[in-house]
């Protein structure tokens, strides 16, 4: 667990305006209603390896603890497999609210882009947003450079296999109407400005 | 049967074997695959962890497509493009918020949608439109494998009115039909760890492990696939998992319309079998 | 009508209940501008004493003949006012009151046009006021029978309170013995008794009792007539078992070759096609399940075994159904609840696994009398020795029933008490919220607490097998900590539901319904065991989910209701009936089929319809479909109610 001590929780260090940001997000609207039964933790396969459980991110994110939420590593463990959402007893779309706490957490700093997970989503974002369609040979470029190029340097004999099997395209085949592409991310962005 | 079709991302590059079965089954049960023009990425779980509405737009741009050339009707592959094409929808219909942002952005690159285009997969196109005694009818080489359909996450979640978020049973009816032995098995509906294989490479490999083993355990000699990054973990990483958990794995892994093809007579090099890492030959030898 | 129209109107404030939204002086201001008002007033409380008198007195020295009250719902306090009028010699019909509560001063934020809307209300009601008519109210006798439907727990003590009484009940229930739901359960909660030792004797009683006639293997068809005459006809089911000569020997079930899922053992051990449910059923005589009988189910070779070996000739394979009508002033519906099925919920793993059983499963497999003689073991014959008892199946989810099922908390305790009696096995209760809301309750919790049971706060997500044993998936919410229990006997404590019939029973007895699919009554809290219609009653679960005390306690409560009415003698009828004028019927016969309760006859003489008063309720649906305009319901006549609509809409 992150939280080694058991002090009084800061409340000058709280923000009461979170819970009602996320909510802002899509599929964040019924984040007030949750009764903390746990059904969310309990069906996800990613539980036990997060440093937060899916129901304790939702007290946190009721509490205001931003800092800490966007912050943790828990979201960047959500797979997005939706079985939090399927069986939520309330209608919570969990799964949507921790696509919007990792965008947050993007789009604020609070995350390093120097961390794989952030890294991956990030390139993949912007390899989308250049070609229209996803090219991963530049992905895995994007992601290289973004984090540390060694890490990658393994990925190179499963690569080679995939290329033989020609599963890799060594140029990105995107949309024809890229500056289609371009201004929906521009239009995206200026609606997000809240 | 005429079907507008988004192949997704994958099925130009990594699952190019999914895209030739598919085309080379939907011939033999006469069902027509028109591509959308211009079809961009539906945003999946890269995009989406970026920016939630990014995706949506991104997905509705492709529906927009579809209506504007008279389609009802959307067929994909993929369970992820299934997914995120279908949230798209779900937004624009139950959530008037997400539909005046999505509407907005789609009319700043001219393009209008409805919100009323069904995004269906093959699956449910093969069992529901065709129909299993359709396609058995045409069956000339009984299966006679033991098979585990594997259906991954967004096939049924978080809902939708196809199949069961919790236990589907489709594949199994499909692969029945065609002369295979379908084994039951809890993990059919669980995670691969999806994207979580470049990032998260630990939690995902026991995930696969525990996918593969069950199958193993009940005795399939293959697993079946209705998804590229399904397939892509489950047999691309299975040298991982059998170093990282001590196994000896050596399970093929096929997309179910491979299968589904080779039922139907049509050849191993028609439906591109061979393209996975796991060697199918000892399992597979017409 | 050439007298002049002299009209009172009085805006109550229902202290700040209407007061803080809506300017209640400014409203009796503008009413005293109205046509034909003589005075307006408004005033603090117009319910109390002195609000009345403040009308009782203009009446009589303003000489009003019309009065107008602004204040709530006509469902609250209408029959007050009305029986202000009438004390003050004025006839009660010629009052109107306008809703300026309900539909006005709680359903808005903004206090001016909340003052707007009671100003159209009042207008409107002073402007329908002018058009009312003196309508007299009649008095119908009542039958002092009494019919229970029913034969659980509510449905037994109804019986037995107005038996006691000394009135004539009847008894229906459709399977072939009472008992119900609490026949199957082995302890009760808090105390422990035996369900069997405290429910029994009932049993017996209701058996023994001169004035209950009890039928079982029956079911109501039919409900005709009204409050205090009702005609109520009764299907009893061939049951092909003579009562009279049976003297439930048993050795026609001994020897009957067809088994069949017990209902009763919750599908854990098998009946006969001839059966009696449990030992102690009442009566304690079988019937024939037709549908898995061999005499019936083939066409050649049938099976004659239980006729054979009846000594006193008591089967009787040619019985057919049999209709009967019973009379009756009152009715008391206790038709309980049915049971959740988690098989609709894959991932609680029931019916997939042998080991993963529900509670009333749980309740046959302790009970001496069970499948297992009381023994608790696993599908192999195994002793458990970690059992898992899931809270909340089905119940608080808005996937399956959003409601608390309130019993299974307590349930869950005891169960997990009887586990750790008969097996010693490590139990562990997988909850959201415990509720121990009952007398007692809380030290039952205690005890349950003290003998070692194992509680994890956070609801069971997921039932799995890991290495060849059951495994219980969720968080430990207090701990923050995923945890996956491997168990040997799951137990789903499954939501209470209406019963599968509710909708056909509701439509029987004229009965509404909540979101919930329950019976619903006529107010949640002042009138919790009355129902739209008036005479028939509800108790026990049929109601909502409920525990045996409550259950009890309702059975009694609508025995009450139901006496209070049949001791009276004679009950009230309004006059807020369809009337036809006889002069503008077309004799269409249109309204005919369209009455639901067959109040409405064509006289062939004059070829005009006519209403039965006493059959009709004024729901005005003849009115609505007359083409001729010759139907009007009294007190709801097309002039009083355009009137009215004209006048709420004029700006």
């Amino acid at each position: 667990m992150s939280t080694s001590t058991l002090e009084l929780l800061p409340e000058e260090g709280l923000e009461p305006g979170f819970a009602a940001q996320v909510a802002s997000y899509p599929g964040g609207e019924k984040i007030r209603r949750c009764i903390q039964c746990g059904t969310c933790s309990g069906s996800c396969q990613m539980s036990a390896d997060m440093d937060y459980t899916p129901r304790r991110i939702l007290a946190m994110v009721r509490a205001g603890m931003k800092k800490e939420v966007l912050s943790s590593q828990a979201i960047w463990y959500c797979a997005a497999c939706y079985y939090c959402t399927a069986r939520c007893p309330m209608g919570i779309k969990l799964t949507e609210v921790m696509f919007a706490l990792k965008s947050l957490a993007l789009k604020e700093g609070y995350v390093s882009l120097k961390q794989h997970s952030p890294a991956f989503y990030k390139s993949f974002y912007e390899v989308v947003e250049r070609y229209g369609r996803m090219h991963e040979a530049s992905l895995i470029i994007g992601l290289a450079l973004k984090t540390n190029p060694l890490d990658f340097v393994g990925l190179a004999p499963f690569g080679l296999n995939m290329f033989r099997k020609g599963k890799i395209e060594i140029l990105p085949h995107g949309v024809k109407n890229r500056q289609e592409i371009k201004a929906l991310v521009q239009q995206v962005q200026r609606l997000e400005v809240r | 049967m005429r079907y507008a079709y988004f192949p997704g991302c994958s099925n130009h590059a990594s699952s190019k074997d999914y895209e030739q079965s598919t085309q080379a089954v939907a011939r033999v049960l006469g069902v027509e695959l028109a591509e959308l023009p211009d079809w961009n990425c539906c945003g999946t779980t890269g995009v989406t962890s970026v920016s939630p509405l990014l995706s949506a737009v991104l997905s509705a741009r492709n529906l927009a497509i579809a209506e504007a050339q008279g389609w009802e009707e959307v067929v994909v592959t993929c369970n992820s493009c299934f997914g995120m094409l279908r949230r798209a929808g779900d937004y624009h219909r139950q959530d008037p918020a997400m539909r005046e942002k999505i509407d907005a952005a789609l009319a700043g690159v001219g393009k209008k949608w409805q919100g009323q285009t069904r995004v269906r997969h093959l699956l449910d196109i093969l069992v529901n439109d065709v129909g299993l005694e359709t396609i058995a009818g045409k069956v000339k080489r009984p299966l006679r494998l033991k098979i585990a359909p594997y259906y991954g996450c967004l096939l049924g979640r978080p809902r939708n009115e196809f199949e069961d978020s919790e236990y589907p049973e489709s594949m199994d009816q499909l692969l029945s039909a065609v002369g295979a032995e379908v084994v039951p098995y809890d993990h059919k509906a669980k995670c691969c760890g999806g994207a979580l294989m470049t990032t998260k490479e630990e939690v995902a490999l026991r995930l696969c492990y525990e996918i593969i083993g069950e199958a193993q355990d009940r005795g399939a000699q293959v697993i079946a696939v209705t998804c590229p990054m399904c397939q892509l973990n489950l047999d691309g990483y299975q040298n991982k998992i059998n170093a990282r958990f001590g196994t000896n794995f050596k399970m093929p892994v096929l997309y179910f319309t491979q299968l589904v093809g080779l039922a139907l007579g049509l050849r191993e090099r028609q439906l591109a079998i061979g393209k996975g890492f796991v060697p199918v030959k000892q399992v597979i030898n017409f | 009508m050439l007298e002049e129209i002299r009209i009172g109107v009085y805006v109550c404030h229902c202290g700040s209940n209407i007061a803080d939204k809506v300017d209640c002086p400014a409203v009796a201001a503008y009413a005293s501008q109205l046509p034909h008002v003589v005075v307006a007033r408004d005033y603090q409380y117009m319910c109390s004493d002195p609000g009345q008198e403040l009308i009782r007195q203009d009446i009589k020295e303003l000489k009003l003949n019309r009065v107008v009250v602004a204040s709530c719902s006509p469902r609250m306090h209408e029959p007050t006012f009305r029986k202000v009028c009438e004390s003050a010699g004025l006839n009660g019909y010629l009052y109107e009151m306008a809703n300026i509560r309900e539909h006005c001063s709680w359903v808005t934020e903004d206090p001016q046009q909340a003052t707007e809307k009671a100003k159209a209300l009042v207008r409107a009601a002073v402007a329908r006021v002018v058009h009312h008519e003196p309508l007299f109210e009649r008095w119908a006798p009542v039958n002092p029978n009494i019919l229970v439907v029913g034969g659980g727990i509510a449905g037994i003590e109804a019986a037995l309170k107005v038996a006691a009484a000394g009135n004539k009940v009847w008894l229906v229930e459709k399977s072939p013995s009472i008992g119900g739901n609490m026949a199957r359960l082995d302890k009760t909660f808090p105390t422990l008794d035996c369900s069997a030792c405290i429910l029994t004797p009932k049993m017996v009683s209701v058996a023994q009792d001169e004035n209950i006639t009890l039928l079982t293997y029956a079911e109501v068809e039919q409900v005709e007539g009204y409050v205090g005459n009702f005609r109520v006809t009764i299907r009893k089911k061939a049951r092909s078992v003579d009562l009279n000569k049976c003297t439930g020997c048993g050795r026609c079930q001994e020897k009957c070759p067809v088994e069949v899922p017990s209902e009763f053992e919750a599908g854990l051990a098998m009946r006969k096609a001839i059966y009696t449910p449990f030992p102690q059923a009442v009566p304690n005589k079988p019937a024939i399940d037709r549908e898995h009988c061999r005499h019936f189910t083939r066409t050649k070779g049938k099976c004659r075994v239980c006729f054979n070996v009846c000594q006193v000739g008591a089967i009787d394979y040619d019985q057919e159904d049999e209709l009967v009508t019973y009379e009756c002033g009152a009715i008391i519906v206790a038709t309980g609840y049915g049971l959740f099925d988690p098989s609709v919920g894959p991932q609680w793993g029931y019916g997939r696994y042998d080991d993963v059983i529900t509670a009333i499963q749980f309740e046959r497999l302790v009970n001496a009398s069970g499948p297992t003689k009381g023994k608790v073991v696993c599908k192999d014959g195994r002793v458990p020795e970690r059992i898992a008892i899931l809270h909340c199946i089905g119940s608080r989810d808005e996937n399956y029933h959003p409601y608390c099922s309130r019993i299974c908390c307590m349930a869950s305790l005891k169960l997990a008490h009887l586990a750790r009696e008969k097996t010693g096995a490590e139990v562990y209760n997988f909850y959201i919220d415990l509720r121990a809301f009952g007398k007692g309750y809380e030290e039952f919790y205690n005890r349950i607490l003290e003998e070692g049971v194992n509680f994890i706060r956070g609801k069971g997500a997921e039932v799995t097998q890991k290495d060849g044993r059951l495994v219980v998936r969720g968080e430990d919410t207090l701990l923050g900590r995923y945890r996956e229990v491997p168990v040997d006997l799951v137990i789903l404590n499954t939501a209470l539901e209406p019963q599968p019939d509710a909708t056909k029973v509701a439509q029987i007895f004229g009965i509404q319904r909540s979101a919930d699919g329950f019976f619903l009554e006529s107010h949640p809290k002042l009138e919790p065991l009355k129902t739209a219609t008036d005479g028939v009653f509800i108790a026990g679960c049929c109601q909502g989910p409920k525990d045996i005390p409550d259950s009890v306690a309702q059975g009694a409560g609508a025995a009450a209701e139901a006496l209070s009415l049949a001791t009276a003698g004679k009950v009230k009828i309004s006059p807020v009936v369809a009337s036809i004028d006889p002069d503008l019927c077309s004799g269409c016969r249109m309204c005919l089929p369209l009455c639901p309760y067959g109040a409405i006859s064509f006289n062939e003489e004059k070829k005009v319809a006519e209403v039965n008063e006493t059959l009709c309720k004024g729901c005005g649906t003849c009115a609505a479909s007359c083409g001729s305009g010759a139907l009007n319901v009294r007190h709801f006549t097309r002039n009083q109610i355009l009137t009215q609509i004209e006048e709420v809409l004029a700006v």
